[in-house]
């Protein structure tokens, strides 16, 4: 129990130090330690305890065990990217503001912020009590919010204010769904958590559960990126810097998840609700892909189409779920599988960026040929993310529309299938335009985006993504069917 | 049902409502530091305009003959329907709350109409917007009568009004207060008093009721303006009967209280006109629609089972 | 605890209809006031405990004094003092909020009927902040009042959760008040930067990120 005290702790405690820390590179080396020792405990913590631990706050259990992992590992990937990225992003100047300095001309805010994010995250995903998750997640939006601006210019600006007010306001709605949660419970119910809540399953007033879950659906799966409520994603996650996107989309998506998922485990033990929340899951999956689908075809910006694969893959999650059964089991390895990628992308687009400069497609020609090992691993990236064999998004997803088709859901399964059909196509288009072709005018130097620590990270997390493709490790294994069984779903 | 009593002390009330302009003109004179009016000026000046002869503009037809009379005797009925004194009024009966609205709303229309058959265009102005504002104070006047009717569960004002007591308002404080607010700012804007017609200004193109009746001369003008201390008289009874209550007094004290009532609420305007600055144009109807809304946060406190 | 849900609910309705920024500011102050003497009053309490004063304390301290400085700070720097005309005209803005109350009004008396609520008013102030909170954050177009109009729609939340009587312990309501304080506090700088950057509080003209215009090729160099 100390170490999950600990695992949240800590990184606040460094990134207070941060900012005080004058040395550019101590602050660097200790961004390092940090993310290695919050990988060291998660991982002790995940395999030291067997079996859930059950606290009033803070609690493990398969689902919090899963999404800790890629987490820390996540973080540890955008840390050893970061040293170099900071190396050549030093941030400029900024004004004093109201009178406050604070620590200018460094990547002090940027350490700093990593850190609390780090931490807020961590809450977000040990803790079990409801309000102590919510502001968790909140902790989560603030923390990053600086991050996005870390470029301050005027379009970073304007990225950061819209996730700023979307995603608050989302959760501000969150709050109002665990106030409506706090109204379903009876006075037999003692602890505010989900299974505190589940154990009391019959004493529960459906009607207010329904209601609190429209309201924990909405509100964060603004912050998941679930559509309508994407229209920051885009902006956000093309603005900010690429480690810093990389952990947006493969983390903190992955988190607001999570807080629906909690209540998700809630409305499983009582039946009206378990078919209520499928039903809204499966239509604000459909329609996150629809949207993605829509938006990536043409898109001229290469973050861009990034952020919008990022909705696609929220949307095949809570799909997922909504399926129930096995798919649920599937989505649990696909939220595994599409944070490994997605965070190789992003840190791929990372050294892109360095080298041409641009973010356009167009600019962009030839990648094979002046990044032979981003241009691979990028090629590699574009397979992994749209679902191809034998990379791990394969198999959950088709195990997906395997019991969509199962059920008798043809309607769902068939719109699925559209969706997935129109995104490969956008982004082949994309990808291939990137790779292949002449080298254009301009005279780049592949070197500034291909040094060691640059590729290290993409090439650890998309063979682990192949790997896991190819053959599923008994601990995944369990942890993802425990994972399952804990939102009333089957085994893969 | 007609009580002889109270129309007795209707009609002095009626003949009596010219002091309340002038307990007003008072109060802004004593706010000024002057001398002021005397509070008889009223009687004066209608005295004064009756003796003079009239002039009509070319343009105007028959409307502008008529429509002094129609606004004066629209005016008298209404005042016979209010309550007067804590005693009921001179006329009642269910449902005579509508028939009082809408006779002041006759009185309005035709002295709207009579503006537009001018054909200037400062009383076609002033004609809208007074028809805005009067719209738009409606419904904080019919909410606050919604409030009381559903509070006493009675459909006459007169059977409304003896059920007000003390009682009333301690158990409901924040409705009453809110009521007595929304209806104070209603008898501001139909009375056109500050902050939203000043009653004193000399520019056309900022007037509202006073550009309206600018064309009239002689004997029209003294029953307009006579009429006016009326309507004020009667919005002024509305009010008190909502905010004092002396059901069980004897008759004579009955009449004295009544009397005091209705000047402090004549020294509360001349106290809101000093101080206060007129509105912009722009703002009033955001006051009054301010003022409906206070009307209905009334009505929803008191439908939600206070 | 009925007076104070009143005042709320008017304090919101001259929040929809003012123009001034200053006046703005110093009403979500006053609501700040409000929402930290809401506590003491929770149905039920005949006591005041500690709790109930730490969350006063900390309520009144941070919404009603170290935000409005900082709002101001922010306001007096960009040299903006009135709202551009809205989307919706200010008295349009009224009469909306007027529907919005009556809607939360039916809300609440709908929900009467499921479960028993300690305080109706204060649910219905509740809703009607979040409402007018949401219409705030939709309508204008400064970006401080959007950060206002945030601040309004977590007063609402808090209320509504105050009048649902959800007990809490002190440490969760302190956190969410924390939370809430440091993201106005964030919004509050960023909007000294926004201010810096564009010259302009005006987020209607935030378009430059949109796949639905069309010129997306824009001039800037992409940031590095």
């Amino acid at each position: 129990m100390i170490t999950a005290y600990a695992l949240i702790i800590l990184p606040v405690i460094t990134g207070v130090i941060s900012l005080f820390i004058s040395s550019e590179r101590v602050r660097r080396n200790l961004l390092m330690i940090v993310a290695f020792v919050h990988l060291f405990m998660s991982i002790l913590l995940c395999n030291g305890s067997v079996g859930e631990l059950n606290g009033i706050w803070l609690g493990l259990d398969a689902l919090s065990r899963l999404f800790l992992i890629i987490t820390s590992l996540l973080f540890t990937g955008s840390a050893i990217y970061s040293m170099v990225y900071l190396d050549k992003h030093p941030h400029f100047n900024g004004p004093a503001i109201a009178g406050l300095h604070m620590p200018a001309n460094s990547n002090a805010i940027f350490a700093a912020c990593m850190q609390l994010f780090l931490s807020a995250m961590s809450l977000a995903i040990l803790s079990t009590h409801f309000g102590l998750q919510w502001i968790g997640i909140e902790a989560t939006t603030l923390a990053s919010t600086p991050l996005i601006y870390y470029h301050r210019s005027r379009r970073s600006l304007e990225a950061a204010w819209k996730y700023m007010i979307l995603c608050s306001v989302g959760i501000a709605l969150a709050l109002m769904g665990v106030f409506f949660l706090a109204m379903t419970t009876s006075s037999h119910v003692q602890h505010f958590t989900p299974a505190g809540l589940s154990l009391f399953s019959g004493y529960l007033k459906v009607e207010w559960l329904k209601v609190a879950f429209i309201f924990f659906l909405v509100g964060y799966g603004a912050k998941m990126g679930l559509a309508p409520m994407h229209n920051w994603l885009p902006d956000a996650h093309s603005e900010a810097p690429s480690p810093v996107s990389a952990m947006l989309s493969g983390a903190l998506l992955n988190c607001a998840f999570l807080g629906i998922l909690r209540i998700y485990q809630v409305c499983v033990t009582v039946p009206g609700a378990m078919v209520f929340a499928n039903e809204l899951l499966v239509i604000f999956g459909l329609l996150s892909l629809a949207v993605s689908g829509i938006f990536i075809l043409r898109q001229p910006d290469y973050k861009r189409m990034l952020a919008y694969s990022s909705v696609e893959h929220m949307g095949i999650l809570a799909l997922g779920v909504g399926l129930g059964g096995s798919a649920i089991a599937a989505a649990m390895l696909h939220a595994a599988g599409h944070s490994l990628v997605k965070a190789s992308l992003f840190l791929l687009s990372g050294n892109i960026l360095a080298v041409y400069a641009s973010k356009k497609v167009e600019d962009i020609k030839a990648l094979l040929k002046t990044m032979p090992i981003s241009g691979a691993l990028w090629l590699a990236g574009f397979f992994a993310i749209t679902g191809t064999p034998p990379f791990t998004t394969f198999n959950s997803e088709f195990a997906i529309v395997r019991v969509a088709l199962q059920s008798g859901s043809w309607k769902t399964a068939m719109l699925y299938l559209l969706f997935l059909l129109l995104v490969f196509i956008g982004m082949l288009t994309i990808f291939m335009n990137m790779c292949f072709g002449k080298k254009g005018e301009r005279e780049v130097d592949g070197s500034a985006g291909e040094s060691f620590w640059q590729v290290l990270p993409p090439v650890v997390f998309l063979t682990a993504a192949l790997l896991l493709g190819l053959y599923l490790p008994d601990f995944v294994r369990t942890t993802i069917d425990g994972a399952a069984v804990l939102l009333g779903g089957k085994a893969l | 049902m007609i009580s002889p009593s109270s129309i007795l002390i209707c009609l002095v009330m009626i003949v009596l409502s010219p002091l309340l302009p002038g307990i007003i003109n008072k109060t802004k004179a004593f706010f000024g530091g002057r001398q002021g009016p005397p509070v008889l000026q009223l009687y004066l000046d209608i005295a004064k305009l009756l003796r003079k002869t009239s002039v009509y503009s070319q343009t105007t037809t028959v409307v502008t003959r008529i429509a002094p009379f129609v606004i004066l005797f629209s005016t008298l009925a209404a005042a016979l329907l209010v309550p007067v004194a804590f005693r009921g009024a001179g006329v009642s009966f269910t449902g005579d709350i509508i028939l009082l609205a809408y006779l002041l709303g006759i009185g309005r229309f035709f002295m709207v109409l009579a503006a537009l058959d001018t054909g200037s265009a400062f009383e076609g102005m002033g004609a809208a917007r007074e028809v805005l504002y009067s719209a738009l104070a409606e419904p904080a006047l019919f909410c606050g009568l919604l409030v009381l009717i559903s509070e006493t569960s009675q459909t006459s004002l007169s059977a409304i009004y003896e059920k007000l007591t003390a009682e009333c308002w301690w158990q409901n404080p924040m409705t009453f207060l809110l009521i007595a607010v929304s209806w104070m700012i209603v008898l501001l804007v139909e009375n056109a008093r500050i902050p939203i017609d000043d009653p004193n200004t000399h520019l056309e193109l900022t007037m509202i009721h006073e550009v309206m009746i600018l064309d009239y001369s002689s004997k029209d003008l003294a029953l307009i303006e006579f009429a006016g201390a009326v309507k004020l008289a009667v919005f002024s009874s509305l009010l008190v009967g909502l905010v004092f209550s002396g059901n069980e007094l004897s008759l004579p004290l009955q009449l004295l209280a009544f009397a005091a009532a209705m000047a402090l609420v004549a020294i509360v305007v001349g106290v809101v006109e000093s101080t206060i600055a007129r509105f912009r144009l722009l703002h009033v109807p955001k006051f009054i629609v301010g003022s409906g809304a206070l009307a209905i946060i009334a009505l929803i406190l008191k439908l939600s089972g206070n | 605890m009925n007076g104070i849900a009143t005042l709320l609910a008017i304090s919101c309705l001259l929040l929809l209809g003012s123009s001034r920024l200053l006046v703005s500011i110093r009403m979500v102050a006053f609501q700040g006031v409000l929402l930290g003497l809401l506590p003491l009053f929770v149905a039920g309490s005949g006591h005041i405990g500690a709790a109930a004063l730490i969350l006063t304390i900390t309520n009144i301290g941070l919404k009603s004094i170290l935000l409005p400085w900082l709002l101001t700070r922010a306001l007096f720097e960009s040299g903006a003092r009135r709202e551009i005309e809205p989307f919706i005209g200010f008295g349009a803005s009224i009469m909306a909020g007027v529907v919005l109350l009556a809607i939360s009004g039916y809300i609440v008396n709908r929900l009467q009927s499921t479960a028993e609520i300690s305080s109706s008013i204060t649910l219905i102030a509740g809703f009607f902040m979040v409402f007018s909170g949401l219409f705030l954050l939709i309508t204008r177009r400064k970006a401080l009042t959007q950060t206002l109009g945030f601040l309004v729609l977590e007063n609402g939340v808090f209320t509504t959760g105050l009048s649902l009587g959800s007990e809490f312990s002190v440490y969760v309501e302190l956190g969410i008040l924390l939370d809430v304080f440091v993201g106005i506090f964030l919004m509050g700088i960023m909007l000294f930067h926004i201010d810096r950057e564009f010259d302009h509080l005006d987020v209607d003209r935030f378009n430059e990120l949109s796949d639905l215009t069309v010129d997306v090729a824009s001039n800037e160099e992409a940031s590095e």
